[in-house]
């Protein structure tokens, strides 16, 4: 450990560590944007970022430092012994760019990176700290990366044609010439697959779902936030553990009810079941909210000869609307969600919702831009609700304990 | 005065409050009973009957009928055919009998002896038919002219069929077999080693990729609000869509994961990340990891930022290193919420299906539990052993809620 500890020793291996980060990541945002073979060295990258990190800490000029590295680290990369290797039909214009976004990342990350890293001994302090704003650098990179690389790709992919995808799959790069018909794909899903229908009866569903929900789960929340009754401990504690049924579990025997009594391929079928599954974690949430506010508000409108029910209609339910919103997006975000009762339970292609009908689009007949295009379209407006009121979304979140 | 005393017991009020405080969670009740209680002893009735996914269709007596013959002009001599059937192959139904009305202007000239016709009612007792049973039944008859006229012919009015069939479901036949053939062979430990893999590194590995990530986020910068949205969206996002995304990603044939590695040299041929042991599993438990790790990551984040500033101000002055601080501070106060992430986590990985299903479809080495349910009951038609499978589950969980309940009321806030 005290050898790691010193600056000569720090600065090179962050600096090659770093290195080799960066033109792992430039050569994978690189590939994915053009579809042009880059690929990273390790042995070059070590071996140049050591010495990147060993000139940082030595020079001790930041400004110099940093114009050193990038001019030194595009010409290295540009001679093709730099860390980034380049094959021989890459162009120009994409060489130039990688070699300039690794140089300009790398030099622009390593200073701050090394910053109070001396030559000599270093404290645990220093230390520590350059490793942490290592590994911070690293994880935003990391997770940035693995969150938005199946999210890009389903875009992409939707975006172009089979041909295409087959001749090479790293290609994401966009023809902007082909103008509106980059959106074929969504345009046969709402012309011949009936993406339309899908899209509403989902959104039906899911409204549906909310309103249900609510409807049950306001009383039977205040009940076991306000009211004194025996069982209410045992009863609050016992709500979370219907969470613990899988559904499969419970799909199987619902799937026979239905299939006997005829409700499979109904709507009334989804919206009498969907809301169950919702219930309990409403319940749940709500009641953490009505606990939490003052009960002396409520006791004056019962002073006032307000009625309980009246009371929570006219009280308990204004106070709460942040909560309330925070329960229905989380619900309808489940119900928007869902897809095994829905692939079980709906067999009739006009009565698909979103996600059965995404389903029905994975056989080897239909291409495979048409599945993205599908996925996206499911995405799209949960994304957006939830960009949209990500504060509340946030909170129904955590409040839920939420199920998974 | 002396014998003043506080009531005791239940008051009028109390009693009031606790007959609304019912009648309020009466709704909720009752709905969970029909939909979680009802099927989940649905479930253990199934799984010692011998009832496969055929059964579910009962046996139906199917009645055809039409009118055969040259009709032109009055008086011409036509027949009216019945064909019946019983729908099923392998059972019986039981005292059949249909009615139907004859249309007007025709005149019946004969009938079969199991039938009788009243005015223009015809009403037949068929008695009992065996499985695969067929006839038909031929009824000869002389059509008048406002039958030609009026265009009303005999099948657009419906036979009524009546019969009674016995359903394996509610018969008195038991049986074990289902048990004997899922705990049968190599296979069940198998899927019992899957689906503890699976659960135990999928709920690990999301609960350390979630610290780290709240780690990462625990301060505030601009952005911030915008990065804690991103690295939420793989739990956001409809489970089918993102499934699709990996497949397509990391297909073999024209994925783009495949296509990086070989241009970056790391393998020379495509890879099967979802078609081959034991590769199969670890990727579907990634996958777990990544969906999942945005909901540890939201629960450490709410609990790390109500942590006191205080105590790392004074940490600090008395010298204790970041990673000092890291472990002797943040991890004491984070325990109660990991621990009962992981309880959670834990009891969710193990009940996961959709994940698994859409991306493998429990092949090659990937079938937990609950993928065994489904595959039993839809894929082997053996409904029986599905529920039998998924009686182990509850079996299983059973266990585990117990645990749950024991360490949920140390940690209330949740």
């Amino acid at each position: 450990m005290s050898m790691l500890r010193r600056g000569f020793v720090t600065g090179p291996v962050i600096g090659a560590l770093w290195m080799l980060v960066l033109s792992v990541t430039v050569a994978v945002a690189m590939s994915f944007a053009t579809g042009e073979a880059f690929r990273p060295s390790v042995s070059l990258s070590l071996l140049w970022g050591g010495i990147a990190g060993a000139a940082t800490v030595a020079v001790r000029q930041s400004r110099v430092a940093q114009i050193g590295v990038v001019l030194v680290v595009v010409a290295l990369t540009l001679l093709d012994i730099g860390p980034l290797q380049l094959g021989e039909a890459t162009s120009m214009f994409a060489r130039i760019t990688g070699a300039t976004l690794l140089a300009g990342g790398f030099a622009i990350s390593l200073v701050p990176i090394l910053d109070e890293i001396t030559p000599g001994a270093l404290g645990r302090h220093e230390f520590e700290a350059a490793v942490i704003r290592f590994l911070t650098g690293f994880g935003y990179i990391y997770f940035t990366a693995i969150v938005m690389i199946p999210f890009y790709v389903m875009v992409m992919t939707s975006l172009k044609s089979q041909s295409e995808l087959i001749q090479n799959p790293l290609d994401f790069s966009i023809d902007l010439s082909r103008g509106t018909d980059l959106f074929r794909s969504y345009q046969e899903l709402f012309a011949d697959f009936n993406f339309g229908t899908y899209l509403l009866n989902s959104f039906f569903i899911s409204v549906l779902t909310v309103f249900i929900t609510l409807a049950f789960a306001i009383p039977g929340a205040y009940a076991v936030a306000r009211l004194r009754f025996r069982g209410q401990a045992a009863f609050s504690r016992s709500i979370l553990l219907i969470y613990m049924v899988p559904m499969i579990v419970l799909a199987l025997p619902i799937y026979i009810a239905f299939s006997l009594t005829g409700l499979r391929n109904s709507f009334v079928g989804i919206v009498m079941i969907y809301p169950v599954t919702t219930i309990p974690v409403a319940l749940y949430m709500l009641q953490g909210y009505f606990r939490g506010l003052p009960s002396e508000v409520e006791e004056a409108g019962l002073m006032d000869g307000l009625s309980r029910l009246a009371v929570i209609w006219k009280i308990t339910l204004p106070l709460s609307l942040p909560a309330l919103a925070s329960v229905s997006l989380y619900v309808f975000m489940i119900a928007w969600n869902e897809f095994l009762l829905a692939f079980m339970l709906l067999d009739d292609p006009s009565r698909f919702t979103l996600t059965r009908g995404i389903a029905a689009l994975n056989s080897s007949e239909i291409p495979r831009q048409h599945l993205m295009a599908g996925s996206v379209i499911a995405t799209v407006p949960i994304m957006a609700l939830f960009l949209c009121l990500e504060k509340f979304m946030t909170k129904g979140l955590t409040a839920g304990s939420v199920k998974g | 005065m002396a014998d003043a005393h506080p009531p005791s017991g239940t008051g009028p009020l109390a009693k009031r409050e606790a007959r609304l405080a019912w009648g309020l969670l009466m709704p909720t009740i009752t709905a969970v009973a029909i939909v979680v209680v009802l099927p989940l002893l649905a479930i253990f009735w199934i799984s010692v009957k011998p009832v496969s996914l055929a059964d579910l269709r009962a046996p139906e007596a199917v009645v055809r009928e039409d009118i055969r013959g040259n009709l032109e002009v009055a008086g011409d001599e036509a027949q009216i055919r019945y064909r019946l059937r019983n729908s099923s192959q392998d059972r019986a139904i039981l005292a059949v009998s249909f009615s139907d009305v004859i249309p007007e202007g025709v005149v019946v000239q004969s009938v079969d002896e199991r039938c009788t016709i009243d005015e223009r009612r015809l009403q037949c007792d068929l008695g009992d038919w065996d499985a695969g049973y067929r006839e038909t039944l031929s009824i000869p008859v002389i059509v008048e002219q406002t039958y030609l006229d009026n265009g009303l012919r005999p099948q657009d009015s419906a036979a009524l069929v009546e019969g009674q069939s016995s359903s394996v479901l509610t018969n008195g036949d038991f049986t074990l077999d289902n048990f004997a053939r899922i705990f049968s062979g190599e296979e069940f430990v198998e899927v019992l080693l899957v689906t503890l893999f699976y659960t135990v590194f999928g709920t690990i590995g999301a609960l350390l990729v979630g610290l780290f990530a709240a780690l990462l986020l625990n301060k505030s910068f601009k952005g911030q609000g915008i990065l804690r949205g991103l690295y939420l969206f793989p739990y956001v996002a409809p489970v089918i869509a993102v499934a699709f995304a990996w497949l397509i990603l990391f297909d073999p044939f024209s994925g783009s994961v495949n296509a990086l590695l070989v241009q970056m040299g790391l393998t020379q041929e495509a890879i099967n990340f979802f078609g081959e042991r034991p590769l199969a599993l670890i990727m579907v438990t990634i996958f777990e990891i990544w969906r999942y790790f945005p909901l540890s990551f939201l629960f450490i984040l709410a609990r790390m930022q109500s942590i006191d500033a205080d105590m790392y101000e004074a940490a600090d002055m008395d010298g204790a290193s970041p990673f000092q601080q890291f472990w002797y501070l943040s991890v004491p106060q984070l325990l109660g919420i990991l621990s009962v992430l992981f309880l959670l986590r834990f009891i969710w990985t193990f009940n996961k299906f959709d994940d698994i299903f859409l991306l493998t479809g429990g092949n090659a080495g990937t079938r937990t539990l609950t993928v065994n349910v489904y595959e039993q009951a839809f894929a082997i038609s053996n409904i029986g052993a599905g529920a039998a499978v998924a009686v182990v589950i509850f079996g299983c969980l059973l266990t585990f809620s117990i645990f749950f309940l024991k360490y949920i009321s140390r940690e209330e806030g949740l």
